[in-house]
């Protein structure tokens, strides 16, 4: 029985932040999502309505029906399009990179770990700038594509859809590296001299026991890149040109200039519910399939 | 461990209270400053410590609506905002500022006309005039040798083949549907269906000869020539035509946006005497042109003019010249129907 009370006790202070900082503002805003929206921003506390849910799907055409409207849509799909493109890319690029890694010696290992780490110590938005230094015409790119003869055009990359899928990788390749690199270093090498014993070939060796066995920080990688990159708004509109609208940069306008708070607070909790929907589905899958396994 | 966790929670909990509920202290020799980034000259600042003794404490903001929603939550404790016309007009309307009668301030006699009847504000009951600029139309002369472009948002929302590809926007639903509206002779707050269709069109129509929509950047990106034409702030267009020398600013003569920020005492203010002795103190034609200088917008103060920088002196973009003046229309703050078409429009365009 202490031993309940103990764990309770030593459990408080998580609980009350994860419930100060985490459900309290969540509760908050899907109660504003619900209101209806004040004349100069802000929200009227004391009306609910649920337009903000209406209007992400429905708009009133000029006879005032109520026709299917697929801008949000497009946007949230767009926005979704990118994100996977993003995780897809940082996988096929950091998986050699962690495996490669995970089989240095001991001590160039935490060498490399740190220089992985290396970016974070900058922030986000500086580290967007200088690759608009890097990718702009007359910028370091273009230049030496041109002096090395490759081309006598200007490349013109900076303000393109290129621009933003090299700006978003380059961004969130660490957190693929990472949990990638972490499940390959806990590997039982034994396992892998099993197979080459056993007749494998260095691809067999790779499909049926490295990539099975990694799969937790492929996972967890592709999570880590796949969930902030849905948000993400500040690459596309410094390097892609901010020519399409973004969830994060449509939710930003409709708490600011647009003066919609409900409808910013309901975009938001459509965003929730999506992640949270795909990650119960994942979750229910490896369920599935590590009980298939035991 | 029950017994230990406890007190921790208690003294939690009433360090989280004692925070909201700090004494109000007396008028001290403080100036609570809440400005956008990069809005007033460090020197300035310093000066005016200097001078009165009262130190300047600065915060910064991104945008209007930054500060206001800031304002709306409560008890943020600025002396002193800076607010754009129509934000002024929602503050106003939403009992958010001091009344403090700046035309009885000693300093107001060098405010000119007509920043010293705004209709934000005619009565300067609650704001004295900061900076204030257009938004136009920026080329690269360079890039039509010999061709005057006409003086028209033609020139920009159906671009010339040396432009296609080469256009830069502002990333901000009011300047470029403003500019669109003047262009196809709509209000600036229009409010209309058709006309909201046909502005639609229109920039539709232009999208595709855009290189970028960004509110940032505008500098480095006409001055290093990413993009050789660009709606743009004035005081922006004199920072880039001193990188390139090519670059000309033009005031279309379908109407362009004018507008004026301004210094403001929120409600709540503690410091309100030091303020006031701020506010007083910026309308000094010295002090008002040492912030032209740093900024490259105008002041609305007579007499600073001896003090200005030569170079802003002799820029048009800057000194805007008496007929051009004539083409300058106000920005205000639009119905809420006007709100909810611009954001349908923007949303569309950029979906």
């Amino acid at each position: 029985m202490s031993n309940v009370r103990q764990r309770a006790g030593l459990l408080t202070p998580a609980m009350a932040v994860i419930g100060v900082l985490l459900v309290l503002p969540l509760g908050l805003m899907a109660f504003v999502s619900t209101l209806e929206r004040g004349r100069d921003g802000g929200v009227i506390w004391s009306r609910h309505t649920l337009d903000a849910y209406v209007q992400f799907l429905f708009e009133r055409d000029l006879m005032d029906n109520l026709v299917l409207n697929t801008d949000y849509l497009q946007i949230f799909a767009r926005s979704i399009g990118l994100a996977t493109t993003t995780a897809v890319l940082t996988l096929v690029i950091a998986f050699p990179i962690a495996l490669w890694m995970a089989f240095q010696p001991p001590q160039r290992r935490t060498f490399l770990l740190f220089v992985v780490t290396v970016p974070f110590w900058t922030n986000l938005l500086v580290r967007n700038y200088a690759w608009i230094l890097l990718l702009r015409n007359g910028g370091v790119f273009d230049r030496l594509a041109q002096s090395t003869g490759l081309t006598h055009e200007p490349l013109n990359v900076l303000y393109s859809p290129l621009a933003t899928g090299i700006g978003l990788v380059y961004s969130f390749l660490p957190f693929m590296i990472l949990p990638i690199y972490v499940s390959l270093e806990k590997l039982d090498r034994r396992l892998i001299e099993a197979a080459f014993d056993l007749g494998a070939n260095r691809w067999h060796a790779l499909t049926r026991i490295i990539l099975p066995l990694s799969m937790p920080g492929i996972v967890g990688g592709f999570i880590l890149v796949f969930v902030p990159c849905l948000g993400a708004f500040v690459t596309p509109a410094l390097l892609g040109g901010g020519k399409s609208l973004m969830i994060g940069s449509l939710i930003q306008q409709q708490f600011g200039q647009s003066r919609n708070w409900p409808f910013g607070a309901a975009l938001a909790f459509v965003l929730l519910a999506l992640i949270v929907f795909a990650l119960v589905l994942h979750g229910l899958r490896y369920r599935r399939l590590a009980g298939r396994l035991t | 461990m029950e017994r230990l966790t406890k007190p921790i929670l208690l003294c939690a909990c009433f360090a989280l209270l004692s925070v909201g509920a700090s004494p109000a202290h007396a008028q001290s020799k403080e100036l609570l400053l809440f400005n956008w980034s990069n809005y007033m000259p460090p020197d300035l600042l310093k000066r005016f410590e200097a001078e009165t003794g009262i130190k300047v404490t600065l915060d910064t903001y991104d945008s209007n609506e930054t500060m206001l929603a800031k304002l709306q939550a409560g008890g943020a404790g600025y002396d002193v905002v800076v607010p754009t016309g129509p934000t002024v007009q929602v503050m106003v309307r939403d009992g958010l500022l001091m009344k403090i009668d700046a035309s009885t301030m000693s300093n107001f006699k060098n405010v000119r006309a007509p920043f010293d009847k705004p209709t934000f504000d005619p009565e300067r009951a609650y704001t004295v005039p900061y900076m204030w600029g257009s938004t136009g139309l920026a080329y690269d002369t360079a890039k039509v040798p010999g061709v005057k472009l006409d003086e028209s948002w033609k020139e920009l929302f159906e671009p010339r083949q040396p432009f296609v590809g080469q256009i830069g926007m502002l990333k901000d639903q009011n300047e470029v549907l403003g500019a669109a509206a003047f262009y196809l002779g709509y209000d600036y707050c229009f409010e209309k269906p058709e006309e909201g269709q046909k502005i639609l069109e229109l920039l539709e129509k232009q999208k595709p000869a855009v290189k970028v929509y960004n509110s940032e950047g505008t500098v480095d990106r006409v001055g290093g020539g990413d993009v050789a034409m660009e709606l743009m702030w004035n005081g922006s267009f004199h920072r880039a035509h001193k990188k390139l020398a090519t670059v000309a600013y033009i005031y279309p003569r379908e109407g362009l946006a004018l507008w004026g920020d301004n210094l403001a005492i929120p409600k709540g203010a503690k410091n309100i005497e030091n303020a006031k002795l701020f506010l007083n103190w910026m309308m000094e034609p010295k002090n008002a042109a040492e912030a032209t200088n740093f900024l490259g917008y105008n002041n609305a103060i007579k007499g600073s003019e001896q003090f200005l920088d030569a170079s802003l002196r002799d820029d048009p973009a800057v000194n805007t010249p008496e007929e051009d003046a004539a083409r300058f229309r106000p920005m205000r703050d639009c119905p809420k129907a006007s709100v909810d078409l611009k954001d349908k429009i923007w949303t569309r365009l950029l979906r």
